[in-house]
C-alpha cells in the first residue's frame, strides 16, 4: 500500500480542525486509510505519513487527501470538473503517428491553464506523478506522464515513433542535446532512470513527442526534453501522456488533472486538446470529464448492509463518498449514479454498495449472526490421518519440528548423497524461478534436511535427541493441472551418541501398530502374498551406511505391494555435510498410503 | 539440587574405597566433645569435610558450626627464604666463605643482592674494605628466616606489626581459610541408620514399612525430570484453531498443493494480471515445471471433498451410498472449467456480471504460470466454484502453508500458515461478519473488534480487524476479512443472492503475540529451539 506524507499543518488548516493524535487516528479509520507516522519534534514542518488503499488513485497526493476527507466530513461538495477551451476558441491539437503503434499506442493529453505553482503545490505535482508512475503505472511501463511549460513550446504537436538515431535533444537536467542511442548508454547507470530503459530499448523505434518546431517535449518512458522543462514560474501546464494500456491512460489523465485544476487561474477548468489518431479510432478531444453513471439498487444496498434506508438517506451517504446520486424517477429501487472522474477504483454496484456502508459508518452497521444452518463441521482426512502419526510419535517421547519447506537443491540431493532424478518425471523437484536467496531453489522432496537441519542448529540440547515432523514434500506430476503433486511425509530421526538404528525402527514398529498394520516377517522370495501387513529388506541407499539400512515395503488389502519409505543410520558423510559431529538414525515414509 | 530426592546419599568410601571420612569424623567426635577439622584433617579439602558433615547434619548425627579465620600464606620468595634463608644471610654467607668477596662478585649482582647487601650492612654483619667486602662476624641469627618458618608453621605471627612488614615486602599474603567445629547431634550415633528412601514391594510383603527408618523428603527439590514428546507450538496453536473452526460448523479444504497456477491463484479472485502482488519481487514462481494445463478438476482435492461432504441423498432411502469418488465426479460433470475460463478472462478484460472489469488485454500465458500458492484463498477459489454445482450454504476452512518471496528478516519469512474461513450463504450481511468473527476471536481471548474499511481486490466490502493492545496500548490489525466480489462468485456461476463471507489470519502473528515471541525464525524452521519446543505450556487461547 502506497504511504503518502503530507504537511501536518497544512492538512489540518485545509480541513479547517487542528485534530489531535487520536481525533485524527479517528477519522483515518472510519474513512479506511491509516496514519502510519505523524514526525511532529522529529520533522520540520512536521509530516502525517498516511497509508492509502492501493486502489485508490485519487488520494496518492495531498490534494487528493484533503479532497475526499473534506467531502467525506461534509465541509466540501465534490467539485464538478469542466472542459474550458481557450479565449481563441480553437484547441491545441496532437497528431498520432500510426508508427507508434509498434511501441507505445495510446496518447492523451490537456492544459492546465493560468496555474498558480507554490513550493508545496510544485513538490506535490512532482510527487503525485513519481506516485502514479510507481503503482498504477507498473514503472511507467503501462503509462508514463511529461509534464510541460506550455509557453517555452508552440503547437501543433505531433507524438510520433522514429528509430532512436533520428531523435536528438537535451534532456531534462542537461545542457548537451544527444541522441535516444546515446541517451541508453548515458542513462544506463543512473539510479533513477536506469531502470525504464529495457521498455523501449530494444524497440526498432522509440515514441517521441514534439512541437512545431521539432523541439521534443518527450521521449516517454524516459524522460522530458529540457527546454519546456517545469518551474515554480510555469503557470501554463501542457500535460502527455503515453501508455501501452488504454484504462490506464484515462485513470492517470483524469487524476492529474483533477487534483491540480484547483490550482487553475478559474478552478478546476481544463482545457481541451484535440487528438487526431485516425489510425487506430482514438481520435478525440481530450480529457473526457464525463462522470461515468451507472445505477445502483436500494434493496441490494440495504440488503448488505443489514439496513433498511431510504433512497433519500443513501443519496446523502454516497455524497460524502464523491458520489451524485439521485433516486430514479422511473423505478422504485433505483439509484441513479454519477461517478467522478477520480473514483476509477468503483467497477460495480458492490462498490458503492460499500461506500455507503463506509458513509454510515462500518461499526455502527446492525449485526446479525449468519443463520448456521447446514454446516458439516469436518477434518480433512489427510489431515486427520497426520494427527494420528503425530500423536503416537509424541506420545512415543519424539519432539515434533517444523522446518522449511523450500531448501536448496545440495541440501535435499547431494548432502544425502543422491542427485536431482532428471528420467524420473514423478520425482522430479519443483524449481523456483526467482528466489532472493540460494537457500530456497525448490520444494523439498524429502523431509530429511528439515530434520538434520533442525538437529544441526540445536547441538546446544542434550543428547539423544528425538525429533519427527509430519509435512508435506512436492514433487513434478505431468498428469496433472499443476503438473506437480504434494505428498504427505513421516519423518524421524534419533540422534546421540550411538546411531539408534532400532529405536528409529522402534518407532516405525509403533506408528504401525497404531494405523492397525501388522508387521509381517518376509524375505525376498514370495512377497507380496497373503494378507497384508508391512515388512521390512535390506538396502543399499547412500544416505545410509552400508548394511544399515532398510526399506519399508507395505501391502494392504486389495492393494499391490509398495516400498513406502526408509530407514538406517546415516552415512558419515551425510552427517559431514549437515555438520553433525554424533551418529544418527532417521526413517521416512509417505503416509498417504494409509488413506 | 533439582531432581534430588531426600538427603544427599552417603557413599560407603570416597576417595576410591580407601577412606571413610563420615567414619572418621564420627569417630573423632565420640572422642573429643569439639572437633576442629582444619586441625584433625588437615590434608582434606574443606569442600569433601562440608559434604561429609553435612550428610551427618542432615540426620542430626552430628551439629557443626563454621570457622572464618585468617591466616597467612608465604609467597614463592617467602619460601624460598624459608627454606634457603633471607638475602642479607645469602650475602653474609658468601662473604664469610670467600673471605673477601669483591664488589663486583656475580654473587652480589641482582636485586635480592643488592637488598641483601644492605640489610647485611645495617646488622653490622660485614663491611666494605676497598672495593670488596668483608665479614665482621664468625656467627648470626637470621631472624628473618625463622620468623617466616614460623609463620608457616603456625599460619600466623604473634606480633601484628610483624605481619604488616612482611605482607609489605610481599613475602606473605593474608588468606581466608574456612574450617568447621564439629559435635554430637540431638541423634548421634556411631552408625549411620539404615534408612529407607522409597516403599519396595519386598517391604509391603514383609511389613518392615511399618518400623523403616524413612529418609526425609527433600519438599524443596523439583521432581525428577522426565524425557517425553511434545507437540510443536505452532500445531498446538493450529490445533485450537482448527477445534473452534469444528465448533462452529467448518468443513476443512484440502490445500494440499503448494503449486497452483496463475489463473487460480490470481485471476479467479480477479486480482489483475497487473497487480503488484504478480511482481517477481513478492511471489515465488516456478522455472520447472514450466507451464501449468488447461484449469480442470482435481480428482484427489474433490475426492476429498466428497468424503467430507456429509450430505447423501441416498441417506433418505435404503439405497448404498454412493462412493466419494463416484460424488466427486458426479459434481465434476456439473462443472464447465472452459467456461468459467472464459468467465473469468471478461471479467477481467470486458466487463461483466454487472462490473466494467479493469479494461485490459487479458494474456492467457499469465493464468498459465506456476507460482508456490501466495494464499490458501487459491484452494478457497477452487472449492467455491465447485459450489456451483449444487450451490448451498456451507462453511470451509484452512489452515497451512503460503509463500511469499520476502527478505527474510524478524518479521517476515518466506513461508508461513495463513488461517482462512469461507462462510457461503443467502442473505448475508456485512454487520454478521462482524458479529460472527466477534464471537470467532472471542473463542481466542481477543473480546474486542473494530472493523476498518480496507482494499482487497477479491472482497468488497473490505474490513480489517483490529483489537485493543493493552501491551501497546493501541488498536492493532490481527486479520482480514470481506465479502467476496460479485466479480468473482458470478464468474464461477454462483447465483447473484449466494453471499459470501472470507477472512484470514496468519498462524504465526498471534501466536508470537501470544508467547512474546519477536523473532518469527524462533517459532517457525530449523532454527527454532528444541528446548522452547518441549517446555511450551499447553495451549488455551481462550483462557490467556
Amino acid at each position: 500500500m502506497p504511504t503518502i506524507s503530507v504537511d501536518k499543518t497544512e492538512l489540518y488548516k485545509a480541513l479547517g480542525k487542528d485534530y489531535s493524535r487520536d481525533e485524527f487516528d479517528e477519522l483515518c479509520f472510519e474513512f479506511g486509510i491509516e496514519l502510519d507516522e505523524d514526525t511532529t519534534g522529529r520533522e520540520e514542518p512536521a509530516q502525517l505519513k498516511i497509508e492509502i488503499p492501493a486502489n485508490r488513485y485519487d488520494m496518492l497526493c495531498f490534494e487528493g487527501i484533503a479532497l475526499n476527507l473534506n467531502v467525506f466530513l461534509g465541509r466540501q461538495a465534490m467539485p464538478t470538473y469542466t472542459l474550458k477551451p481557450p479565449p481563441g476558441g480553437a484547441l491545441e491539437t496532437v497528431t498520432v503517428s500510426p508508427a507508434t503503434a509498434a511501441v507505445r499506442p495510446y496518447f492523451s493529453c490537456a492544459i492546465l491553464r493560468g496555474v498558480q505553482f507554490t513550493p508545496a503545490r510544485y513538490a506535490s505535482f512532482i510527487a503525485l506523478q513519481d506516485k502514479l508512475h510507481a503503482n498504477l503505472a507498473r514503472q511507467r511501463s503501462l503509462v508514463a506522464i511529461g509534464t510541460h511549460d506550455l509557453d517555452t513550446l508552440q503547437g501543433p504537436f505531433s507524438y510520433e515513433a522514429l528509430p532512436p538515431d533520428q531523435i536528438r535533444f537535451a534532456p531534462l537536467n542537461q545542457t548537451r542535446a544527444m541522441t535516444a542511442t546515446e541517451m541508453m548508454g548515458f542513462y544506463e547507470k543512473d539510479k533513477h532512470l536506469a531502470r525504464y530503459l529495457p521498455i523501449i530499448r530494444d524497440s526498432p523505434v522509440y515514441p517521441v513527442i514534439y512541437d512545431a518546431n521539432r523541439t521534443v517535449l518527450s521521449l516517454p518512458p524516459i524522460i522530458n526534453g529540457n527546454h519546456s522543462k517545469l518551474t515554480l514560474a510555469t503557470t501554463n501546464i501542457f500535460i502527455d501522456i503515453t501508455a501501452t494500456d488504454k484504462t490506464k491512460l484515462e485513470i492517470v489523465t483524469h487524476i492529474l488533472v483533477a487534483m491540480f485544476s484547483q490550482y487553475c487561474a478559474d478552478p478546476f477548468t481544463i482545457e481541451p486538446v484535440r487528438i487526431l489518431s485516425p489510425h487506430n479510432t482514438e481520435s478525440r478531444t481530450s480529457p473526457d470529464l464525463t462522470p461515468r453513471t451507472t445505477h445502483a439498487s436500494a434493496a441490494y444496498i440495504n440488503s448488505i448492509t443489514g439496513l433498511s434506508l431510504p433512497r433519500t438517506t443513501i443519496t446523502t451517504l454516497l455524497k460524502k463518498m464523491c458520489y451524485h446520486a439521485t433516486p430514479s424517477p422511473t423505478s422504485p429501487d433505483t439509484l441513479d449514479v454519477a461517478i467522478p472522474i477520480t473514483r476509477a477504483d468503483v467497477l460495480h454496484e458492490a462498490d458503492i454498495m460499500e461506500d455507503a456502508a463506509i458513509a454510515y459508518g462500518f461499526n455502527k452497521l446492525p449485526r446479525a449472526f449468519p443463520a448456521t444452518k447446514a454446516a458439516a463441521a469436518a477434518a480433512l482426512p489427510i489431515n486427520k490421518l497426520a494427527d494420528i502419526v503425530r500423536l503416537e510419535s509424541a506420545m512415543a517421547g519424539w519432539a515434533e519440528v517444523m522446518p522449511l519447506t523450500l531448501c536448496s537443491l545440495d541440501e535435499n540431493y547431494q548432502w544425502l548423497n543422491k542427485s536431482p532424478p532428471s528420467s524420473s518425471e514423478q520425482q522430479k523437484p519443483i524449481r523456483l524461478q526467482n528466489p532472493k536467496t540460494a537457500e530456497y531453489q525448490i520444494v523439498r522432496t524429502s523431509l530429511l534436511p528439515g530434520l538434520l537441519k533442525t538437529l544441526r542448529e540445536n547441538k546446544h540440547h542434550a543428547v539423544p535427541m528425538r525429533i519427527f515432523e509430519v509435512g508435506d514434500v512436492a514433487f513434478q506430476d505431468a498428469r496433472l493441472e499443476r503438473r506437480s503433486r504434494n505428498e504427505r511425509h513421516f519423518a524421524a530421526a534419533w540422534y546421540g551418541k550411538q546411531a539408534g538404528f532400532e529405536m528409529v525402527h522402534g518407532l516405525l514398529d509403533r506408528v504401525m501398530m497404531m494405523l492397525r498394520v501388522g508387521f509381517v516377517a518376509r524375505g525376498g522370495e514370495g512377497k507380496g502374498e497373503g494378507g497384508e501387513g508391512y515388512w521390512i529388506e535390506e538396502v543399499e541407499d547412500a544416505t545410509y551406511l552400508a548394511g544399515h539400512a532398510a526399506a519399508i515395503y507395505l501391502q494392504l488389502a486389495g492393494r499391490k505391494a509398495q516400498k513406502i519409505g526408509t530407514f538406517g543410520i546415516l552415512h558419515p558423510s551425510v552427517l559431514k555435510a549437515f555438520e553433525l559431529p554424533f551418529p544418527a538414525s532417521t526413517l521416512e515414509l509417505n503416509v498417504e498410503v494409509f488413506l | 539440587m533439582p531432581g534430588t530426592r531426600g538427603p544427599v546419599p552417603i557413599p560407603l568410601h570416597i576417595n576410591g574405597g580407601q577412606r571413610d571420612l563420615t567414619a572418621e569424623i564420627l569417630e573423632a567426635v565420640d572422642q573429643e566433645a569439639e572437633v576442629g577439622t582444619s586441625t584433625k584433617f588437615p590434608q582434606i579439602p574443606q569442600a569433601e569435610i562440608k559434604a561429609a558433615l553435612d550428610r551427618l547434619a542432615s540426620r542430626s548425627m552430628v551439629e557443626y558450626d563454621t570457622k572464618d579465620r585468617e591466616e597467612v600464606a608465604l609467597t614463592k620468595e617467602g619460601e624460598e627464604i624459608a627454606s634457603a634463608g633471607s638475602h642479607e644471610y645469602k650475602v653474609w654467607d658468601a662473604v664469610r666463605q670467600a673471605g673477601r668477596l669483591s664488589l663486583k662478585d656475580p654473587s652480589l649482582a641482582g636485586a635480592n643482592a643488592k637488598i641483601g647487601q644492605g640489610n647485611a650492612f645495617k646488622l653490622k654483619w660485614v663491611k666494605k674494605d676497598g672495593d670488596a667486602l668483608v665479614s665482621l662476624t664468625d656467627s648470626v641469627q637470621d631472624a628473618t628466616r625463622e620468623q617466616l618458618q614460623c609463620a608457616k608453621e603456625n599460619r600466623t605471627f604473634q606480633d601484628p606489626k610483624v605481619q604488616k612488614d612482611f605482607m609489605k615486602r610481599k613475602l606473605v599474603v593474608p588468606q581466608k581459610v574456612i574450617s568447621y567445629v564439629a559435635r554430637k547431634g540431638p541423634k548421634w550415633a556411631m552408625e549411620m541408620p539404615v534408612e529407607v528412601t522409597d516403599l519396595t514391594a519386598e517391604m509391603i510383603a514383609d511389613g518392615s514399612w511399618q518400623t523403616a527408618n524413612w529418609k526425609p523428603y527433600n519438599y524443596k527439590a523439583e521432581g525428577a525430570q522426565l524425557s517425553g514428546g511434545a507437540f510443536h507450538p505452532l500445531m498446538k496453536v493450529r490445533q485450537e484453531f482448527r477445534e473452534i473452526f469444528f465448533n462452529m460448523g467448518f468443513t476443512e479444504m484440502p490445500t494440499q498443493r503448494f503449486v497452483d497456477t496463475g489463473f487460480w491463484n490470481f485471476d479467479t479472485l480477479f486480482v489483475p494480471q497487473q497487480h503488484p502482488a504478480r511482481d517477481l519481487q513478492d511471489t515465488f514462481y516456478v522455472s520447472d515445471p514450466p507451464e501449468a494445463g488447461p484449469p480442470g478438476p482435481d480428482p484427489a482435492t474433490d475426492e476429498a471433498l466428497a468424503q467430507m461432504d456429509d450430505q447423501d441423498e441416498q441417506d433418505e432411502n435404503d439405497s448404498a451410498p454412493a462412493s466419494a469418488a463416484t460424488r466427486a465426479k458426479d459434481i465434476s460433470s456439473k462443472l464447465d472449467y472452459q467456461q468459467y475460463f472464459n468467465n473469468v478472462r471478461s471479467v477481467h478484460q470486458d466487463g461483466a456480471f454487472g462490473s466494467i472489469g479493469y479494461r485490459y488485454p487479458y494474456n492467457d500465458a499469465e493464468t498459465k504460470r506456476l507460482v508456490l500458492r501466495t494464499h490458501t484463498t487459491a484452494v478457497s477459489a477452487y472449492v467455491l466454484h465447485r459450489l456451483a454445482a449444487n450451490p448451498r450454504p456451507c462453511r470451509y476452512f484452512s489452515i497451512d502453508r503460503v509463500f511469499r518471496n520476502e527478505t527474510v528478516d524478524a518479521t517476515h519469512l518466506a513461508e508461513f500458515h495463513q488461517i482462512e474461513g469461507v462462510i457461503a450463504d443467502f442473505g448475508l450481511t456485512l454487520g454478521g461478519l462482524q458479529a460472527f468473527l466477534k464471537r470467532f476471536f472471542r473463542k481466542i481471548g481477543v473480546p474486542d473488534l473494530k472493523f476498518k474499511p480496507a482494499y482487497n481486490p477479491y472482497t468488497e466490502p473490505s474490513m480489517e480487524v483490529y483489537a485493543w493492545h493493552a501491551g501497546l496500548n493501541k488498536l492493532v490489525e490481527i486479520g482480514n476479512s470481506g465479502m467476496f466480489r460479485p466479480e468473482m462468485l458470478q464468474a464461477m456461476g454462483l447465483p447473484e443472492d449466494l453471499r459470501c463471507y472470507g477472512f484470514g489470519l496468519s498462524l504465526e502473528r498471534p501466536t508470537m503475540i501470544k508467547y512474546g515471541i519477536s523473532n518469527i525464525r524462533e517459532l517457525l524452521g530449523h532454527k527454532v529451539d528444541l528446548g522452547f519446543i518441549e517446555g511450551n505450556p499447553a495451549v488455551r487461547l481462550d483462557r490467556e
